[in-house]
């Protein structure tokens, strides 16, 4: 790993759709097996940013620094092959495939040769691969063989967080994970958060709760117009300062983020 | 029991092995090809019970069967298309046009033996398969709904046939009447069924068991989703449609070989009985669902009602009717199912 043991950094990403500029100079970090909250109000550019460090999004200009080396993460593709995952603020699931073959999408196990000539699938061997990633996370679902569209709230996040946590080794992107969640299961994904930062991935948790985002962070970034504002540690932030950071109220100086906690 | 869990059990989901039922149980209790097929049996009890003598005959089955084939190699195609969310309006218009540029080809190489035939077969393929080359990439590159580029192309297709011939050819070699048109392998399966039939297998098997068969569930379940796991959405889409044309150019090489002629007028509800099929064979129109069991299925009930209204002297139309109405019913339950799988 690099300087401050950063594993993903965008500076200074420029993104404009059409006359709206969606991101205007804006930087990001992510430290390795940390949890950092992307916070920041409607319209703050979150949703940009993470599209584009997943690759789904290509900015006009800027930089991506991955493990210390300049990348460009031209697909999602590109960056699943990173190591980086995400989860959906939409799940992207296929209703109509059983949570094994959600798991596996894009990624089928095949049979041995010769069959693998042909892309027959080795189903057993999915489904037993997609029990045991469930269960080691602890997600809960009636059957590996049922299509997801059976399935409840919560445990539609449990198959497309266990999905995301399953691929991904280096950064996992969760966008407003628990936005559909009542309050027991929105804890228990916030529980998964910490198990998935224990197991030495790092988390990206986007999210408008300030509670959940102190309860889950380890630092929390700022963005606000397209531009990182501030940054803090979460144990050294009040949610004022966030807040107050979040309206433009406050706004640190670029340049002095290197030293971290406010100011 | 970890965190997650005990949420699942306070929400007061039962344990796993409590809700499953066994496998051939829920099968029954969700296919709607489990009962399309139990109608399709009962249908053919009746009517042979009715008139053992007529219809329960090892001939008329193999009629009702050669009756089927060339639907049948249509509607596996279409099933493909159905599953992906999409619909292919062009195949009757489609198999006219390769069994008149296969004609043409055969008429001008001349020649009665299997060489002339060969060049028929592959002159239709690819002519089949140009138009539903045709089809996917207009649909992916334009984002034009499916219904209307495959109008387009059913116009298309039979205005190009009917400019290279408006009247039916007749000069189809023997060779091709006498192998696959009316021959039987073993004296017994008609060399059509048998080509069909394999089709079929061979289809049914790319559907359930191969990663081919899962991008098509996958792309018509959730497109966006697929995209988002590296899923080349787009490619998939025109190699479904490309298959689609190539089976109905294939169709439109075993008509010429049944009739030895061109039917340039017959087909123009090729596309409407194809799409029933598949829908009635439980495929669902809004994607995601679908087999090729069903769609088997789904072919031979128009064709056992058909056949057997007219042993029993009824009117014959009465199928049509029936048809219909079935159509009908399979949407409806399958939007009622969708209805109540949102709610719950």
């Amino acid at each position: 790993m690099t300087e401050n043991g950063v594993v993903l950094g965008a500076r200074e990403i420029f993104k404009s759709f059409g006359h709206v500029e969606a991101l205007r100079g804006a930087s990001f970090e992510v430290r390795g097996g940390e949890v950092v909250a992307l916070v920041g109000d409607n319209g703050a550019g979150k949703s940009t940013l993470i599209k584009i460090l997943s690759g789904t999004l290509h900015p006009d200009a800027g930089e991506i620094r991955f493990e210390g080396r300049p990348v460009s993460i031209g697909s999602p593709t590109v960056a699943r092959g990173m190591g980086l995952e995400t989860v959906y603020q939409d799940l992207a699931l296929a209703p109509e495939l059983d949570p094994a073959a959600n798991l596996f999408l894009g990624r089928e196990l095949v049979r041995p040769f010769p069959l693998s000539l042909f892309g027959f699938l080795d189903k057993p061997a999915m489904r037993r691969s997609a029990a045991e990633a469930f269960s080691k996370l602890g997600v809960r679902i009636p059957s590996v063989t049922a299509p997801v569209a059976n399935l409840s709230g919560g445990q539609l996040q449990g198959v497309a967080v266990g999905r995301a946590v399953n691929w991904a080794s280096k950064v996992l992107f969760m966008d407003e994970p628990t936005a559909a969640l009542g309050v027991v299961q929105a804890q228990h994904v916030l529980d998964l958060v910490r198990s998935v930062r224990d197991s030495g991935i790092s988390v990206v948790f986007i999210s408008h709760n300030l509670p959940q985002v102190f309860e889950v962070a380890d630092r929390i970034e700022v963005l606000r117009l397209g531009r990182r504002v501030a940054r803090f540690r979460a144990s050294e932030a009040t949610m004022d300062d966030v807040v107050a950071a979040m309206t433009g109220s406050v706004e640190q100086v670029e340049g002095t983020e290197n030293g971290q906690g406010p100011g | 029991m970890s965190d997650l869990e005990q949420a699942a059990a306070t929400q007061g989901a039962p344990p796993a092995e409590a809700r499953r039922l066994p496998r051939s149980v829920r099968w029954l209790l969700e296919a709607q090809t489990a009962w399309i097929f139990v109608v399709l049996l009962g249908m053919i009890g009746v009517f042979a019970i009715l008139k053992p003598a007529e219809f329960a005959t090892v001939d008329n089955f193999r009629n009702m069967a050669v009756d089927a084939s060339s639907l049948l190699v249509i509607a596996v195609g279409m099933t493909f298309v159905i599953i992906t969310g999409g619909i292919d309006l062009s195949v009757g218009a489609v198999l006219v046009f390769a069994s008149i540029v296969a004609g043409k080809a055969m008429e001008a190489q001349g020649g009665n033996g299997y060489g002339t035939v060969l060049l028929g077969l592959a002159v239709a393929l690819v002519a089949g398969l140009g138009w539903g080359l045709l089809n996917g990439i207009v649909i992916t590159r334009s984002r034009v709904t499916p219904l209307i580029v495959t109008l387009g192309t059913l116009g298309m297709a039979e205005g190009a046939g009917l400019l290279i011939t408006d009247v039916n050819i007749r000069s189809v070699p023997l060779k091709l009447t006498d192998s696959i048109g009316i021959g039987r392998l073993w004296g017994q399966i008609p060399y059509l069924v048998l080509i069909a039939a394999l089709v079929t297998v061979v289809a049914a098997i790319a559907l359930a068991l191969t990663r081919f068969g899962r991008y098509t569930y996958a792309v018509g379940s959730n497109a966006e989703a697929a995209r988002r796991v590296g899923v080349k959405t787009e490619q998939h889409l025109i190699k479904v449609y490309a298959i689609s044309g190539m089976l109905s150019g294939l169709a439109g090489f075993l008509s010429l070989a049944r009739f030895s002629t061109t039917t340039i007028g017959g087909h123009s509800t090729d596309n409407l009985q194809a799409i029933a099929a598949v829908v009635i064979g439980g495929t669902s129109l809004f994607g995601g669902i679908g087999t090729i069991v069903g769609s088997v299925v789904g072919v031979f009930i128009p064709v056992v009602l058909q056949n057997g209204f007219i042993i029993l002297s009824v009117q014959p139309y009465w199928q049509e009717v029936a048809v219909g109405a079935v159509l009908i019913a399979a949407v409806y339950l399958d939007q009622l199912k969708r209805r109540a799988r949102a709610q719950g």
